[in-house]
């Protein structure tokens, strides 16, 4: 018997099954298998503060977007990339001063009052401008939000904001909270910020503190038929290799966030009853960046920062450091974001002779024996990809002849050194791209940042030019224009290279193969999980 | 009892300045590390304005002198009031009440099995020195001891939960089992088993060395010399005679192997995911959460005073001449 034979059986029989799927829930029973369950997924950290609309990040968006949505929600093949959660739809005005949402009707908050757009105006003027990381910047110039009818929100700016641009943040910035129970309140200080009350498909149970988070099932949600599921519990596990033994030992069904460390995935591979899957990260790609100090007189050359960048092997780093699970970075904007990504800008292919000539042209020729000059980098602590190409950095930079002195801290140490006393040379970063180069890319590059501004540009770069189409591209209305001036900005960016893009990655998780339909938006990890469910 | 209390009253008062030395060296400490607690939050934010990092400095009350800080503190804690903890948002108080029963748990066990299990063995081994059996032990006992923490815990998971999936692989106990009484006692024990074995094992080599080198001093003395003569059995004589006399070392390193126990626990309770009293170090040391982290320190500069103090009742008890003399110097 041949291998191909096998594996056409093989096949043919999946096709049956698959056939068989597809018949069987006209019968009516085949959702009863689908229906319940309890999925136990593993979580790394407790956030000390529960709220999305207050806290816009990935940590707290993994547990709480299952019980707090967002008006909608990132989506593979929805218009405009999004799927409507709370918003049924969204228009701009011709002048781009006001931004209309419809609201979902019949919503119900979980203590049952009514989901109206009062609690959406609340949540827009009191929290998300106010108070939240994300919104703070990107609503800064959000005048009122007005509510002509329950089911009706108009924002107003006081300058024209880019639909595409508030389009883009939605999923992360625009978690609802219930009004009647945040008004008048102290609402950083609120004690629903840790016990989260929402409209979501599952309900906050309990927090048995670095146990586990239980969320049950939303009898009354509006999705119809969901959620699948009558359990979700994350279960605190800090160690990451406790964390793939608890899979392996099937007490658990998921690990996100690349929690199963890359190297161990080939053996999880092995495992038939677990998968590895790639997909729902796609609106989370994070992009390993060296960032430059430009007070540094060498660097603040350019032909140095082209021989640094000459001096990188992109393909070395994702098959090495990133063992494949990464792509080659071109500029600041990801491939993954093929809504605004410029193929054609300077590249900078592996070719240290190059970077020599280049260094020699500079002014920096070889010393006998010791290298043209040294340096500090600095290895952000946050990701074991990120500490390892420091160490890759520093081998790639002696090839070329730049001593490097790796400075190693953890993360409160890394980003006061980086971001606030700019006690750097180089940096080995990691940013992420959150679905438009307005919410956090641009702000990389951008000049006139105040001191100690985490993940922006703290390495002293000014580039008019650059600022210019920045100012520019966040104030215009027509989307195709503001497309062009951002290709326009990968193009000045990676001539000019006020830092250098080395990879971009998404994050894995490995999964039981009886949990179903994981990863399937582009945010999966951080969205509802309304239609997962568990089989078998 | 009037010898414990006169003991027990001079070790309180002698442990005030060192209290007082371990909270000015933490708080120290944690000026001088890079970055504060505020760095540290917008880590897990992934970043926000500088005018937001204002904001919480002021409201964590960062934005004063470090000076002023301490002295907040020290005068907070003079009203017993350990003060409130950034990273969860809650009374310090009520974070240590309930991190601190599991891992008394996971170290008295720990410290229960090494002790027992590792004297056992001490006396086999130094009941005849230089034996086969006595070289297996030592030999044994010393690889363990050389054995990382974490790794002999990855080890005992991989082989026991992930193999033959006997016990569960981490956690204190079931999640959301709404298991009660001895049914939940039983199934906190067995989350108990692979964590106390990890710590414990390490710990064994000590109580196992220093009962044998113990015993092979107390065979030279002449009471064992007496005891042969007299045509007692050999077993009789290691186990009434030797091993007996040996013992009482073994005490006093109960009482410092607590305070090493701890520091182990950091390592073990991260492994096995058991919300204790180590990993609460960590998260405030990560969090730079200085008033959690000095509370942590003090409880444990605590709790390793009391078993001090414990440990030298005992050996008072067990001992008439050490508790005398000490008093009577007095």
């Amino acid at each position: 018997m041949s291998i191909s034979e096998i594996s056409r059986r093989r096949l043919l029989g999946g096709t049956v099954i698959l056939a068989g799927g597809a018949l069987l829930p006209r019968f009516g029973f085949a959702q009863e298998v689908m229906q319940g369950g309890r999925l136990v997924v593993a979580a790394d950290s407790e956030p000390r503060n529960l709220n999305p609309a207050i806290v816009a990040s990935n940590g707290v968006f993994y547990i709480a977007s299952k019980v707090i949505e967002p008006l909608a929600e990132a989506s593979f093949d929805g218009p405009d990339g999004l799927a409507p959660r709370l918003a049924t739809s969204w228009e701009g005005s011709e002048d781009g001063l006001s931004i209309t949402f419809r609201l979902r009707e019949g919503v119900a908050w979980h203590d049952g009052e009514p989901f109206t757009s009062a609690d959406v105006a609340f949540s827009a003027m009191e929290v998300w401008k106010p108070l939240q990381n994300i919104g703070r910047s990107v609503l800064a110039n959000l005048e009122s939000v007005e509510t002509p009818d329950e089911m009706t929100a108009v924002f107003k700016f006081s300058e024209p904001t880019p639909l595409q641009l508030i389009r883009n943040a939605l999923p992360v910035v625009s978690s609802v909270l219930p009004r009647h129970l945040y008004e008048g309140t102290d609402i950083a200080a609120n004690p629903a910020n840790n016990a989260p009350v929402g409209t979501g498909p599952f309900v906050f149970a309990e927090h048995r503190p670095g146990e586990y988070y239980r969320l049950t099932r939303n009898e009354s949600y509006w999705g119809e038929g969901q959620p699948k599921l009558d359990e979700v519990i994350f279960r605190v596990l800090p160690d990451r290799a406790g964390a793939a033994a608890a899979l392996e030992a099937g007490e658990i069904q998921l690990a996100a966030f690349s929690q199963v460390p890359l190297s161990d995935l080939d053996r999880i591979s092995g495992n038939s009853e677990l998968e590895v899957v790639t997909k729902g990260y796609e609106a989370l790609t994070y992009q390993l960046i060296v960032e430059i100090n430009h007070r540094n007189e060498i660097l603040n050359n350019l032909k140095v920062r082209q021989a640094i960048a000459h001096a990188i092997d992109r393909s070395f780093v994702v098959d090495t450091v990133f063992l494949g699970y990464a792509a080659e970075a071109t500029g600041p904007v990801p491939k993954n974001a093929p809504e605004f990504y410029e193929p054609d800008v300077a590249l900078y292919p592996f070719d240290v002779e190059k970077a020599r000539s280049l260094l020699d042209e500079a002014g920096y020729p070889e010393n006998d024996g010791g290298p043209r000059f040294s340096i500090r980098l600095l290895p952000a602590p946050f990701f074991s990809e990120t500490r390892a190409m420091g160490d890759y950095l520093k081998q790639a930079l002696a090839a070329i002849g730049i001593e490097a002195e790796l400075v190693s801290n953890d993360a409160p140490g890394h980003l006061s050194a980086v971001y606030k006393d700019h006690d750097f040379d180089l940096s080995i970063g990691a940013a992420v791209f959150r679905g438009d180069p307005a919410i956090s890319t641009t702000n990389l590059v951008q000049s006139g940042i105040p001191d100690g501004t985490f993940f922006s540009n703290q390495g002293g770069y000014a580039n008019p030019g650059i600022d210019e189409i920045i100012a520019e591209a966040l104030v215009t209305i027509d989307t195709q224009k503001r497309i062009e001036l951002y290709n326009e900005f990968q193009k000045l960016v990676t001539e000019d290279l006020p830092l250098i893009n080395v990879a971009d990655w998404g994050f894995t998780s490995v999964a039981s193969v009886d949990v179903e339909n994981v990863g399937n938006n582009p945010r999966w990890v951080v969205s509802n999980w309304s239609d997962t469910a568990i089989s078998g | 009892m009037h010898r414990a209390w006169r003991l027990t009253k001079r070790r309180l008062i002698a442990s005030i300045p060192v209290l007082a030395i371990v909270i000015l060296g933490t708080f120290l400490l944690m000026e001088l590390a890079p970055g504060d607690a505020v760095d540290a939050y917008l880590v897990s934010l992934g970043g926000g304005d500088s005018g937001l990092a204002e904001d919480l400095r002021q409201s964590y009350g960062l934005d004063q002198s470090a000076l002023s800080r301490l002295w907040l503190y020290v005068s907070s804690l003079a009203r017993l009031d350990l003060g409130w903890s950034i990273i969860f948002n809650r009374p310090i108080l009520d974070v240590v009440l309930e991190r601190l029963p599991n891992t008394l748990w996971l170290m008295g066990s720990a410290t229960a099995l090494a002790f027992t299990l590792g004297s056992l063995l001490g006396i086999v081994a130094g009941a005849r020195p230089g034996s086969a059996l006595d070289r297996v032990l030592s030999i044994g006992s010393l690889t363990l001891y050389a054995v990382p923490g974490f790794w002999l815990g990855l080890v005992l998971i991989l082989v026991f939960s992930v193999q033959l999936r006997w016990l569960p692989t981490s956690g204190i106990e079931t999640i959301a089992s709404g298991k009660a009484g001895i049914a939940r006692a039983l199934d906190i024990a067995r989350h108990l088993v692979l964590p106390v074995a990890s710590l414990g094992f390490i710990y064994l080599a000590l109580f196992l060395r220093m009962m044998r080198a113990g015993m092979g001093e107390v065979w030279r003395q002449d009471f064992v010399l007496a005891a042969k003569a007299k045509g007692l059995s050999r077993w009789r004589i290691v186990v009434h005679h030797v091993a007996r006399n040996a013992l009482l070392p073994l005490v006093t390193m109960l009482g410092l192997q607590a305070a090493t126990m701890l520091g182990g626990s950091v390592v073990i309770e991260s492994v096995f995911a058991i919300p204790g009293f180590g990993r609460l170090a960590q998260e405030a040391v990560a969090g730079r959460d200085a008033p959690l982290l000095m509370a942590v320190i003090i409880v444990s500069a605590v709790l390793v005073i009391i078993v001090n103090l414990l440990v030298d009742i005992a050996y008072a008890w067990l001992d008439p001449r050490v508790g005398s003399s000490e008093v009577a110097s007095k």
